[in-house]
């Protein structure tokens, strides 16, 4: 074929042979080595914080089930380490963090007292968005957490515009914008590709990609399914990375943190996950098969992935069980909290918005 | 003048007696013109394989194949905008966007290109898409599933705006709305697509197999765009509303005794000027209902219009009953919701005037 000898072509890895760009630079780097060197405490914390999620989870469920929480609530169980492994990583004093609504793992990963993150879910004015927002819009400014966002795909451009002013700010920090695989395939996520790479942002794009989109499987709606790959087209170089092991998002952070810090633009991340329970609590789930749900959670479950870690490294089972007992005692506080604490004022419909005066 | 949904309908006298809810009587309506018109293409997140987060498609794509019916990527704009293309090489397609709230991605697809295709070619081209999407609250959706963004679109010429209020008239309705020319948006009510909404969000769903307008007789018929329905005669006020409002409207008048006229529009584009005109002239008193927030909802549309047709014949200032001009909230959906206490007061205040 004619069009093979261009030099344009050649390695699909590189999106041209004219410079240097290669889409897998930072794969290679991470791949030098893998797993993130934590020491036995750094472990025992994502431990914690991965366990704290799962439970803060389950209880969620349960409250939906109770009708205490309504409408739409997306649970992270299945995807710990990618919040964990990510946010671990981060500079809380500079950095931002933005995402889809399928956030209540990345706010746990700061430490928000789970209490007014369930205090959020279940509508109350105690919430930490004072129940305005539900369990997709969440925001701390204290964190420099940018939210929740219910649009899919509409936090990425916001996600660019944080990128930007620390940028502008020139404050030393980074962006951390998270989506989703159905998310990456709505246009204004290559908008923003682009500015990113034009404008030399400091963004760490991270597709979840947690094999669904609702009902719809990835290879059903992507042309591309690798989705690292996707930035190629705008020089962004692409990660590709396990993101049921906290120690190999946390391994992956680095490198693409440090190649964003020391100013090299954009970095596109794939954190290859899966979510065990539905799209949203009301899921037929009859677009997969008990038994794929089933083997994830016996073979590749995070948890228990970092749990077998540690073990291996002399931690003992009753440890690791009180770790757990009180987990799932914060989490019952949190719950009797939201449960108990009051609904806003009425007034609040009519505050924090612009409003004629009629 | 508006006629009753059974005169309008141009159909054939089979079961009658077929009690559908508004789900089944959309996919019904689909199903139909999927076999009657090869160039009817439905298509859109989750309808295919899945059949569609409400059900509404479910079935259609074993029943039809992946060419006819399929699943698109999250891609809101792109949906719209090659429907768009679809349509002006002569294919009618179907998108379905899932909730209105995310039809926003679509907009200048919708507003630049459907809605001014026909005007600008000169009509050699046109764009006869038809984008269905749940709309309205009281599901306890919050910000992002409750919308009512009609009036978005009323305001651009070049669309038409429909709003069924029961499954018998949503099935017909779909129809008229697939076999026209122009785009046409297709907003269903979703708080309704189970059962009529009395407004009292504390009492159990009333199924719609209870009531009249659930009997959908099988196969082709069509209700025209542009015909209100008269949900109920009455001559002391007439009440204009459409989808969920509807029934909280009808429920309310028929709690409080009143004896309202409630005309159900239908169509807000093209609007049945004719029977609001009617009515008002005749009652004399006249009150609109959306859950729509109010500034520039299309209460302000249908007021300026009863202000400046009926004038001489109001004997008290119309009156609004609305969503307040707020977002959509996560808690305290009832204080926000225009339910009965607040129609109720209207109604009397309209009395009393
Ligand atoms: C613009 C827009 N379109 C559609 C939806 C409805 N919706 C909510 S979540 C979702 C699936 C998104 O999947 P993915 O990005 O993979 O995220 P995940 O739920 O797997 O975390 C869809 C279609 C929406 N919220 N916004
Ligand atoms: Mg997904």
């Amino acid at each position: 074929m004619a069009k093979a000898s261009t030099p344009k072509s050649g390695d699909a890895d590189h999106a041209g042979a004219d410079d240097g760009f290669s889409l897998k630079a930072l794969q290679e780097k991470f791949e030098a080595q893998r797993r993130y060197d934590a020491s036995d405490d750094e472990m025992m914390r994502f431990y914690e914080q991965m366990l704290l999620i799962r439970r803060f989870e389950e209880k969620a469920g349960q409250l939906y089930g109770l009708g205490l929480i309504g409408g739409f609530c997306h649970l992270y169980i299945g995807q710990e380490a990618v919040a964990i492994g990510l946010q671990s990583a981060l500079d809380n004093d500079r950095d931002s963090v933005i995402t889809g609504y399928r956030d209540h793992g990345h706010m746990l990963a700061y430490g928000i007292d789970p209490k007014v993150i369930m205090a959020e879910l279940t509508g109350r004015a105690a919430g930490i968005s004072k129940g305005k927002g539900g369990s997709m819009h969440m925001f701390s400014t204290e964190h420099k957490f940018y939210g929740g966002h219910g649009i899919v795909g509409a936090q990425v451009p916001l996600g660019g515009g944080l990128a930007l002013a620390h940028q502008y700010n020139d404050d030393g920090g980074l962006c951390l914008a998270y989506f989703g695989d159905g998310a990456a395939n709505q246009g204004q996520v290559y908008e923003t590709f682009n500015m990113a790479a034009l404008w030399n942002l400091p963004i760490v794009f991270v597709v979840e990609n947690n094999q669904y989109a609702m009902g719809t499987a990835v290879k059903r709606s992507s042309a591309e399914t690798e989705f690292y790959r996707r930035g190629a087209a705008f020089r962004i170089p692409g990660m590709d990375v396990n993101g049921m092991d906290v120690l190999e998002v946390r391994g992956a952070a680095e490198v693409a943190f440090d190649h964003v810090r020391s100013g090299n633009g954009p970095v596109l991340m794939e954190c290859n996950t899966y979510r065990y329970r539905g799209h949203s609590m009301s899921d037929p789930a009859k677009y997969r098969t008990r038994e794929e749900v089933q083997d994830f959670r016996d073979t590749k479950d995070p948890i228990e992935g970092l749990k077998k870690t540690l073990m291996d490294k002399g931690k003992s089972e009753d440890e690791l069980k009180d770790i757990d007992k009180r987990i799932r005692k914060i989490v019952g506080e949190a719950a009797d909290f939201a449960e108990n604490s009051p609904e806003p004022d009425a007034q609040e419909l009519y505050t924090d918005v612009l409003v004629g005066q009629y | 003048m508006s006629e009753t949904a059974q005169k309008d309908a141009k159909t054939a006298d089979n079961d009658v007696e077929r009690r559908l809810n508004m789900i089944e009587a959309i996919n019904d309506a689909l199903d139909i013109m999927l076999d009657r018109d090869p160039d009817v293409i439905v298509m859109g997140e989750d309808v295919g394989y899945f059949g569609g987060v409400f059900r509404c498609t479910a079935g259609l794509q074993e029943k039809f194949g992946k060419t006819r019916v399929f699943d698109t990527p999250i891609s809101e704009c792109g949906i719209i905008g090659v429907a768009v293309g679809m349509g002006a090489y002569g294919l009618r397609p179907v998108p379905e966007i899932q909730f209105a709230d995310y039809i926003y991605p679509g907009l200048d697809q919708l507003i630049s290109e459907a809605a001014r295709l026909r005007y600008r070619s000169a009509a050699e081209y046109i764009a006869p898409l038809t984008v269905r999407s749940p709309f309205g609250g009281g599901i306890f959706g919050g910000q992002t599933h409750s919308q009512s963004p009609e009036s978005i679109f009323t305001h651009v010429s070049g669309l038409k705006t429909v709003i069924p209020s029961t499954p018998y008239d949503a099935k017909g309705l779909l129809i008229s709305a697939i076999e026209d020319n122009d785009p046409v948006i297709f907003f269903e009510p979703k708080r309704i697509y189970n059962g009529p909404f009395s407004g009292y969000y504390d009492k159990p769903v009333e199924p719609w197999k209870k009531h009249e307008q659930s009997k959908v007789p099988e196969g082709y018929y069509s209700i025209p765009l542009g015909k209100a329905r008269t949900v109920r005669e009455g001559g002391e006020m007439t009440i204009l509303a459409y989808g969920t409002m509807v029934h909280v409207v009808e429920s309310v008048a028929r709690e409080k005794g009143v004896d309202a006229e409630i005309l159900d529009l239908r169509t807000l584009v093209p609007l049945d000027i004719e029977a609001i005109e009617a009515s008002v002239r005749k009652t004399g008193r006249c009150m609109i209902v959306h859950e729509a927030t109010r500034t520039s909802g299309f209460g302000a549309e249908l007021s300026a219009l009863v202000q400046e047709r009926c004038f001489y014949h109001l004997e008290a200032p119309i009156a609004r009953v609305t969503g307040f001009d707020t977002p959509y909230p996560h808690s305290l959906e009832w204080a926000y919701f225009p339910g009965p206490v607040r129609i109720g007061e209207a109604i009397d205040k309209l009395l009393s005037e």
